[in-house]
């Protein structure tokens, strides 16, 4: 999608000069040689290739493992911004997990009209099986991926609540890895803030949401789909960083009324198990029973409060996309604020006065499924030609309940190293943000998407997007 | 540790094994073949045979030349033993384990597998050889670097040393039993030029071929070279030194463990046997019956093992 408008971009002024977050860099970087970053450039790739940081991509042939590129201009955020984006994600996840907790026990929100039945009730990632489930803690977005997109200088927006399984936080900690092994002296210059400390602060959060009568160091594990999973990488990361057990579904069974593991020397209790998989194949007894990925039996040791899932089944309800629309009136409701950070205008498909609105102006919005994800299955009105356009109608007219829509927004820009030096790619944020009884726990910064294509807005990694280093700088 | 990464490092460094053994078998009969044999065909069947792949082999050709076998042991990836499948597998395996190996083990096996995918992309030329039978050989050995210097000698370590003797024990016992025939002491002439051939080629199968000189004073008889790749534990492609080392890496894990398993008798009434024989007495029983027994011995051992450790549910 391609937009003639002028762009904010976070580090360029129009006049000559820098903004100020990216003061001390671009005195850095005028003095930088640009065949040496050029080399630095290539010299990452073959780092990330070494390190087999790579992911798998969906339809394609023999399971392709690809790179997900690597721009060595990091994002800057200022300290004061990060304090109003992060006040702004907190409020915004604890009025997640109210929701969570109030619509899996009494419903207060349906019964006060703010959001309509229909919308829970018919909705496949409304799971009966959780309702009157109380997860430890009443945690049950353990992991929260918020994403972010910022248009002017002070107008942040939020894009979607990543509350099921959000992933991308490995890139987040190795392209740090990779700007402090490429270029340490910026960080002796520059003083941002770590974020190496992700892994250990998983590790703690997960451990203090163990179900409350497990005795000693509770056991943590990984459960994911397998080595043919786009995110196996992350998976086995984050296991390996933590020092817990990568487990598959056919590695677990249920012994004695818990979630047991098949070591070598027998079966070893679970207490906490962070899923990247889908609720769906969680369960083949409660949930899909063709799932192979699953454990069967693991939803009820769950409601017997046996073991912590984390994020808890069913939390997809809180980041479906027509929910989104209700969040800022959701946050009022339960947190008696008004929302920090902004909702994106969206219409409802699912609304006739919307969808109306909608169909006559395709060609400028982007709308997307309510359950999809990765930029799979979305319309970009501004960029797609007249036949997709039509293709699109057709679908959004059969089932428009299906379907979101939001104008198609400015997003910011942040140069990236390009073969003749400094260009201008859109971006978008995802911070981190932890959850457990002890409280939040959101890492600076966070994983900056960006979309390499000149003039392009999707940054997803599986439409050719790549990332950046994100600094949040020290007061 | 689960069951499933004992069995991922298990065959991570099967398979590794597997990969060198199969260049190394190349190297040998490349080198016999073009310095050695009036009948270079019937050396590069034998190769096929001891890689234990000829009916594969037999299913895509239909004769046996250097650019076909060496294309059908490095390069085929139908072939479960060429170096390319092996090193696909291993890398594989190293993937599923990779929280059980340290970032330099990983690091060299993914490394490996983007340098020898690269290097086999195309069909090799008489040419580069050389090259890149030395490629993979370093390889190989930067893997196995890896491994000694830097991980924990923990269950993790113990698996890959399992795997690797079991490997490799099977690997010599094949090239036996493939040329048992011209260790005979009914087939020895000595000074013959086609026994000599035939165990050079044996020798350096195991790339041997020197050091069974220092060590035998270059007494090459029959005897000797099969007593040598059987029982001299000082070899370590010999029989008895995979079977040592086997036992030592089972008997570390019972100690950690605190537990004997069925494995560990199957170990012990092998090492019992082996320790008892002479090269003599090998040769009275039957040196073909002696190493189908311990083919069918070590692969019950394997199988014997990824029972009680739990590799699959």
């Amino acid at each position: 999608m391609h937009s003639d408008r002028q762009h904010f971009d976070e580090m360029l002024l129009n006049s000559d000069g820098v903004r100020a977050p990216y003061a001390e860099y671009q005195k850095w970087f005028s003095n930088e040689d640009l065949t040496r970053l050029t080399k630095k450039s290539k010299e990452a790739e073959a780092f990330f290739r070494r390190t087999g940081i790579t992911f798998n991509v969906y339809g394609q042939a023999a399971a392709q493992e690809r790179l997900i590129p690597f721009d060595l201009i990091p994002r800057i955020i200022a300290n004061r911004e990060w304090t109003k984006l992060s006040k702004g994600i907190e409020q915004r996840v604890r009025a997640i997990n109210a929701f969570l907790h109030d619509i899996y026990h009494r419903q207060e929100i349906l019964r006060a009209g703010i959001i309509p039945v229909d919308l829970i009730a018919r909705n496949d990632a409304f799971l009966p099986q959780m309702i009157g489930v109380a997860p430890p803690g009443n945690v049950y977005t353990h992991i929260v991926g918020t994403d972010i997109v910022r248009t002017g200088e002070d107008d942040f927006f939020v894009l979607e609540d990543n509350a099921r399984t959000p992933s991308g936080v490995s890139y987040m900690l190795e392209n740090r890895e990779t700007m402090l092994q490429m270029f340490p002296e910026l960080f002796s210059q520059i003083k941002v803030q770590p974020v190496s400390d992700y892994p250990k602060n998983l590790r703690r959060s997960l451990a203090a949401c163990a179900p409350v009568h497990c005795a000693g160091k509770p056991t943590v594990a990984v459960l994911t789909p397998g080595i043919h999973n786009s995110a196996y990488f992350e998976h086995s990361f984050l296991a390996d960083q933590m020092g817990v057990e990568l487990v598959e579904g056919h590695d677990l069974r249920v012994v004695d009324g818990h979630i047991a593991m098949r070591t070598t020397e027998g079966y070893q209790v679970i207490d906490v198990l962070y899923r990247r998989v889908d609720d769906d194949f969680l369960d083949p007894l409660n949930f899909n029973p063709d799932s192979m990925l699953g454990v069967p039996g693991i939803m009820d040791v769950y409601r017997a409060g046996n073991i912590t899932i984390a994020n808890a089944p069913g939390t997809g309800i809180a980041d479906d996309k027509a929910i989104y629309s209700y969040m800022p009136d959701i946050i009022e409701f339960y947190t008696g604020e008004k929302a920090i950070l902004k909702n994106v205008q969206t219409w409802r498909c699912s609304e006739p006065d919307a969808l109306a609105y909608v169909l006559e102006n395709l060609a400028d919005l982007v709308v997307k499924e309510v359950h999809g994800s990765g930029g799979y299955g979305m319309l970009v009105g501004p960029a797609a030609s007249k036949r997709e356009i039509a293709k699109f109608e057709a679908k959004l007219r059969r089932n428009p309940g299906n379907y979101i829509a939001q104008p198609t927004l400015s997003l910011s820009t942040v140069p990236i190293f390009a073969k003749k030096g400094l260009a201008p790619r859109h971006v978008d944020l995802r911070p981190f943000v932890l959850v457990s009884p002890n409280g939040m726990n959101i890492t600076p910064g966070g994983l900056t998407r960006v979309a390499l294509k000149a003039g392009s807005l999707v940054v997803n990694s599986s439409q050719g997007g790549g990332t950046k280093d994100t600094w949040v700088l020290e007061d | 540790m689960l069951g499933k990464t004992a069995g991922g490092l298990y065959w991570m460094f099967r398979f590794l094994e597997r990969s060198e053994n199969t260049a190394r078998l190349v190297e040998a009969g490349f080198r016999i073949a073009l310095t050695r044999s009036s009948d270079p065909a019937s050396e590069w069947k034998s190769v096929v045979t001891t890689a234990g792949v000829r009916s594969a082999y037999d299913a895509v050709y239909d004769h046996y030349s250097a650019a076909h076998v060496v294309d059908f042991l490095l390069r085929n990836p139908n072939n479960p033993s060429s170096v390319i499948a092996a090193i696909e597998k291993a890398r594989t395996n190293a993937r599923l384990v990779r929280t059980a190996l340290t970032t330099e083990v990983w690091e060299a096996v993914n490394e490996s597998w983007m340098a020898l995918k690269e290097a086999l992309k195309r069909p090799v030329k008489e040419t580069e050889l050389p090259t890149i039978l030395g490629e993979i050989r370093r390889h190989s050995a930067l893997v196995r670097g890896a491994l000694h210097g830097t991980m924990l000698r923990t269950d993790n370590y113990d698996f890959t040393q399992i795997g690797t003797a079991l490997e490799r024990a099977d690997n010599t016992a094949r090239i036996i039993d493939v040329k048992y025939y011209t260790l005979l002491p009914s087939a020895s002439f000595v000074g013959s030029t086609l026994d000599n051939v035939q165990w050079e080629t044996i020798l350096r199968s195991v790339s041997a071929h020197r050091s069974f000189r220092w060590l035998n004073n270059d007494d090459m008889t029959s005897a000797n070279i099969a007593e040598f790749l059987i029982l001299d534990s000082r070899f370590p492609r010999s029989l008895s030194f995979c079977s040592r080392n086997l036992e030592d890496s089972l008997s570390f894990l019972a100690k950690e463990y605190g537990q004997r398993m069925p494995c560990h008798d199957l170990i012990d009434a092998q090492r019992d046997k082996l320790r008892h024989l002479t090269i003599a007495k090998i040769f009275d029983d039957g040196l073909h019956q002696f190493i189908t027994d311990f083919i069918r011995d070590n692969n019950a051992i394997g199988q014997q093992i990824e029972q009680d450790y739990r590799f699959i549910g």
